[in-house]
């Protein structure tokens, strides 16, 4: 994913003059080409979140469309309040393509850990959530949205799914209909989700946009009212949007990361194993939800 | 350019605070000369250009001290002065910090310390990038530079030589009894600014320090100031800071600004 994310960008920054790309001193490689074509709008800004989230705004004050790409953690939580303010209330635009969400830098301990990054930013109003689960997901939805008003924040994964289906942003996809109850599977969880169900009578939706949330879809393949949401971070994101659109009993469980602190390193398929993101602990939370 | 006395100004920021119950008025007294000489032909933009992209910009970071930005701004037009009528109130467009989405020549919703200087830094990267012949200035107060953000501003927008940018400290020394932050001309020449220090009360030398030339380099403009200028009562007296007078202190204020 983040090779295509490389050649996504340079793909925009050539054929878009607007664009303008800043690096927290990461990626720097990938984009030598980007950087010795268009030195006046590609960037190592270097290792200051603040000011380059700011400076960013600053970029679409003057019409121009900033593309900030560093580690999930420094670029959400350190600058929180620069995303809020410069951004969200000045009703800028811009984009944030992150990595290490969650514990995709498992062997490098918590402090290189996001799994609050989508929760913290759905904080804030307006802020739209990307989570893509291959990387042809990221290449068609960065391109569809990176122009429109708002921030995106696009979260790029370790990990991505065998399936492939094209994707809309802000729209949810359907891929089995089943009648006993309903998986959200948000990004590269949805491989996993589906082996789980493979022999259950079940819904399957993947969700590539977590906000604008596609509720239309959503609450219309929840006929079963038991609901499964499968989340890649801090579990919760999306529950109260789905709550509230729906008109009915919902039973809901989250599989998602458990908000303690991960002190353990290794990799991010450890972690997975430790957490239940696994197709048995799908397919056992699924078959709990129908029989009850 | 003459010096133009502004007590019609300190009558309107400390009439609105007194009628809202709400404002920093020692913080907007201490640049209120700074801002005159800015929007007094400093500044190329007008009402009729506020949304022009050749437009020099004017943020103000420390955003606390927006009454001293609306005065003049209602002064020179961008607004009627009746919407002071209506400062901190609920349908008000003017409130305790400035939102650029309702004011007309407000550049930048301030109010959070650290954002508004390197805000201004984009925009100036944003001109030059765009090949725009503008230029940006924004005001910081000392206490702000106690953020961390305001010296990665100072070393990032030295580094793409931002001689496009100005940044004028309001020196008030709001901060002495928390945080001090002296030798505010060395620190930014130390990275790599060019750095003067004037009387941010004496508008010729405001003027004259904002012509300085700086290629290659954002300009820092050191403003020496006392918070609450012009107002005895307030002056460096820290009990102001977030206040607002009583009909008899109004009463003695307006006395002293006749």
């Amino acid at each position: 994913m983040r090779k295509q994310f490389v050649t996504t960008v340079e793909d925009i920054i050539a054929n878009d003059q607007k664009t303008v790309l800043m690096l927290g001193d990461i990626g720097v490689f990938g984009f030598r080409r980007s950087f010795e074509l268009y030195p006046s709008r590609v960037y190592n800004i270097g290792i200051l979140e603040q000011a380059t989230i700011s400076m960013a705004a600053g970029l679409n004050m003057t019409g121009l469309t900033p593309i900030v790409h560093t580690i999930a953690t420094f670029i959400t939580e350190r600058c929180f309040e620069q995303i809020k303010d410069d951004f969200g209330y000045q009703k800028l635009n811009g984009n944030i393509v992150s990595v290490g969400g969650s514990y995709d830098y498992a062997a490098l301990g918590c402090t290189h850990h996001a799994p609050d990054d989508v929760p913290i930013l759905m904080n804030i109003p307006t802020v739209q959530v990307v989570v893509p689960g291959t990387a042809g997901d990221f290449d068609s939805l960065f391109r569809q949205s990176y122009s429109n008003r708002g921030l995106r924040y696009y979260r790029l994964s370790e990990r991505e799914n065998e399936f492939r289906v094209p994707v809309k942003f802000g729209k949810a996809n359907v891929i089995k209909l089943g009648r006993k109850a309903t998986v959200i599977a948000v990004g590269p969880l949805l491989d996993k989700a589906l082996v789980a169900v493979k022999n259950l009578d079940v819904t399957v939706i993947y969700l590539t946009t977590v906000r604008p949330l596609d509720t239309k879809t959503i609450t219309a393949n929840l006929s079963s009212g038991k609901l499964l949401i499968c989340e890649p971070y801090y579990s919760g994101s999306i529950t109260q949007e789905i709550m509230s659109a729906f008109k009915g009993t919902l039973r809901i469980d989250h599989l998602g990361v458990p908000k303690k602190f991960l002190v353990n390193y290794g990799t991010a398929k450890d972690h997975d194993r430790h957490m239940g993101f696994t197709e048995k602990e799908i397919n056992r939370r699924v078959k709990e939800l129908i029989h009850e | 350019m003459r010096r133009k006395n502004l007590n019609n100004l300190r009558k309107t920021i400390v009439e609105a605070a007194f009628h809202s119950g709400e404002g920093h008025i020692p913080s907007a007294l201490s640049i209120l000369d700074i801002l005159w000489v800015l929007y007094g032909g400093v500044l190329n933009v007008s009402p009729k250009s506020c949304q022009s992209i050749s437009r020099d910009r004017f943020i103000l970071s420390k955003g606390q001290a927006s009454l001293g930005l609306y005065a003049i701004l209602s002064e020179k037009k961008f607004f009627p002065k009746r919407e002071f009528k209506k400062f901190g109130s609920y349908g008000g467009i003017l409130g305790g910090h400035p939102d650029m989405n309702k004011i007309p020549g407000v550049e930048a919703s301030t109010g959070s310390l650290g954002h508004g200087f390197p805000m201004a830094a984009g925009v100036s990267l944003g001109l030059k990038i765009q090949h725009i012949n503008a230029k940006v200035y924004v005001l910081i107060g000392d206490g702000e530079c106690n953020e961390g953000s305001v010296w990665e501003t100072a070393l990032i927008a030295a580094h793409h030589k931002l001689d496009n940018l100005c940044c004028i400290i309001d020196h008030n020394h709001s901060t002495d009894r928390a945080l001090k932050v002296d030798d505010l001309e060395e620190k930014f020449r130390s990275f790599n600014w060019k750095s003067l220090s004037v009387n941010g009360h004496d508008q010729l030398e405001i003027k004259k320090a904002l012509m300085t030339k700086h290629p290659g380099k954002p300009l820092a403009i050191v403003a020496n100031t006392i918070k609450g200028h012009g107002i005895k009562i307030m002056e460096n007296n820290p009990a102001w800071h977030h206040k607002a007078p009583t009909r008899e202190e109004l009463s003695q204020i307006l006395q002293e600004l006749i």
